[in-house]
């Protein structure tokens, strides 16, 4: 597997790290309430097919990238920049 | 049918003619009491529980490929009881209850065998950890001792021993784990649940299920709607997307986990053995290859199989604490599909829509629960109450925060396992 970094261009699968996810960039407000945090923390779509995940490369530039995933062949869709997902 | 020695002896004489197909076929019924969706070795292991314990017969299995045909098939067949946290050390300890009776509760030679599963460490702290989790599992009521160095050496002594890297400073052997024919555990229950009635029905995907006023009353399959009282969910990897069929997002990211196997060889490693320093485990299977694996790949997949990362850290273990099985040259890797939570342990537990019911998140320790997760979900489904052995492996404990059972001490947080 690679994934083509925006800022570095095609690397090794081990340049980067995994977090799960997208999902995980929308954040709960400051005093959301409990099932929401619940939500956000633990529970996932955990598609299988198209995924959009929160990767990290951190043997490179050290980018927060959301990358585009096939789950069930491992083929890389997209990636893009997750400062620019998240605005 | 039942196997005994005269059988053998007269189909041996008579050209093995007179063997049966070992389960029916049968075509769904419109309406059961329950119906299990997933026919691997946990939804098997349940219906025959359910059968056999609780006499309840009229149950369907909807397996939507074949028997035993997911990750019953694709593990590594250990079999151990050596967790330390409560929670977890009463449940599996009641699995290796089961497995040990097995093979007469079911009539059929599920090839257990009780060979010694051998931890190893490498550090003062890893020693330390050993004593503590071994004090812990003896008093539960399993066996559990510490090896000194020298004790590991003259049990396996083709380990590396001279290498200052990894020096092995001992180990902690149960002399009880060992390993199980895996496709054997799957068809003795499958053989089983169908004999007592259960209705084993394969090609059969579940597309939906019906839910009426928080309660729910059947499925759709690809083979037409089934009415039940009951549904209970035992899909593993799949979990996630059954689980969505009845609108609920489970705590599950599903992972691959590869393993290898080699060719043939003379028989040469006795136990089952883990290095501490690496993640690599390897046994020695009765047709000679060596099954060996390692840790995740860490990012979701459904593929069923890994990337060449993970394999080469796994043959660098191997190298490391084994140098001779350099000699030996793989023949097959493959890769199962893991349903992994944030904590590392499983659920079994009701959910808020009545009569369902949820199986689950047996990360990549789900060969050994097969027996006390089916008995254990069996008494679940059939009482409405949980098992005493499986009493915390609750749906909400990543909610509440409360009962978590994180063993590797990591943090109850995806990825993390």
């Amino acid at each position: 597997m690679r994934i083509t970094c925006p800022l570095c261009g095609a690397r090794d699968l081990r340049e980067f790290s995994v977090t799960g996810s997208a999902a995980l960039l929308n954040r709960p407000e400051e005093g959301a309430e409990l099932p929401e945090w619940d939500d956000y923390l633990h529970n996932r779509d955990n598609p299988a097919g198209p995924s959009d995940e929160l990767w990290y490369h951190s043997g490179g530039c050290g980018a927060w990238l959301v990358v585009r995933r096939d789950t069930t062949s491992h083929a890389v869709l997209d990636v893009r920049l997750a400062s620019e997902q998240k605005t | 049918m039942r196997f005994n020695a005269l059988q053998i002896l007269k189909q041996g004489l008579t050209g093995n003619r007179g063997w049966a197909p070992q389960w029916r076929n049968p075509e769904p019924k419109p309406e059961y009491d329950i119906v299990l969706i997933g026919g691997g070795g946990h939804g098997l292991s349940t219906a025959y529980y359910l059968a056999k314990k609780h006499g309840l017969t009229n149950i369907a299995v909807l397996e939507k490929g074949y028997l035993g045909g997911g990750n019953v098939g694709r593990n590594t067949t250990i079999v151990r009881a050596n967790y330390f946290l409560e929670g977890n050390s009463q449940f599996y300890s009641h699995s290796l209850g089961l497995w040990e009776n097995l093979e007469q509760e079911l009539n059929y030679n599920v090839m257990l065998s009780q060979r010694g599963q051998l931890m190893l460490c490498h550090s003062d702290g890893q020693r330390d950890a050993f004593a503590r989790r071994g004090n812990a599992i003896v008093n539960q009521g399993d066996d559990a001792e510490l090896l000194s160095p020298e004790g590991v050496r003259a049990l396996v002594p083709y380990l590396d021993y001279e290498q200052l890297r990894f020096p092995i400073y001992g180990g902690l052997l149960q002399r009880r784990a060992g390993s199980a024919r895996h496709d054997a555990v799957a068809w003795g229950y499958a053989r089983g649940a169908d004999r007592l009635g259960v209705d084993l029905i394969q090609q059969c995907e579940v597309t939906g299920i019906d839910i009426e006023n928080g309660a729910v009353r059947g499925v759709q399959t690809t083979r037409g709607s089934i009415r039940a009282k009951k549904v209970a969910m035992v899909a593993a990897g799949r979990s996630g997307q059954v689980a969505a069929m009845a609108g609920m997002r489970l705590p599950v990211e599903s992972h691959v986990l590869q393993a290898f196997v080699t060719e043939g060889l003379k028989p040469c490693i006795d136990h089952v053995i883990s290095f501490g320093m690496g993640h690599f485990y390897i046994s020695q299977s009765d047709k000679g290859g060596l099954v060996f694996g390692g840790d995740l790949d860490f990012y979701p997949s459904y593929a069923q199989r890994g990337n060449l990362p993970m394999k080469e850290h796994v043959m660098e273990a191997a190298m490391t604490l084994m140098p001779m099985i350099g000699k030996a040259r793989v023949l097959r890797s493959w890769g199962g599909i893991m349903d992994m939570t944030p904590d590392g342990s499983p659920i079994i537990d009701r959910t808020d829509t009545k009569g369902l019911y949820l199986n689950c998140g047996w990360c990549y320790g789900g060969f050994k629960a097969v027996p006390a997760s089916g008995d254990c979900f069996a008494h679940l489904i059939a009482t409405d109450q949980p098992h005493e052995a499986a009493s915390r492996y609750r749906l909400d404990r990543f909610k509440t925060g409360y009962g978590l059972m994180d063993e590797e001490g990591t943090g109850a947080q995806h990825n993390l396992h």
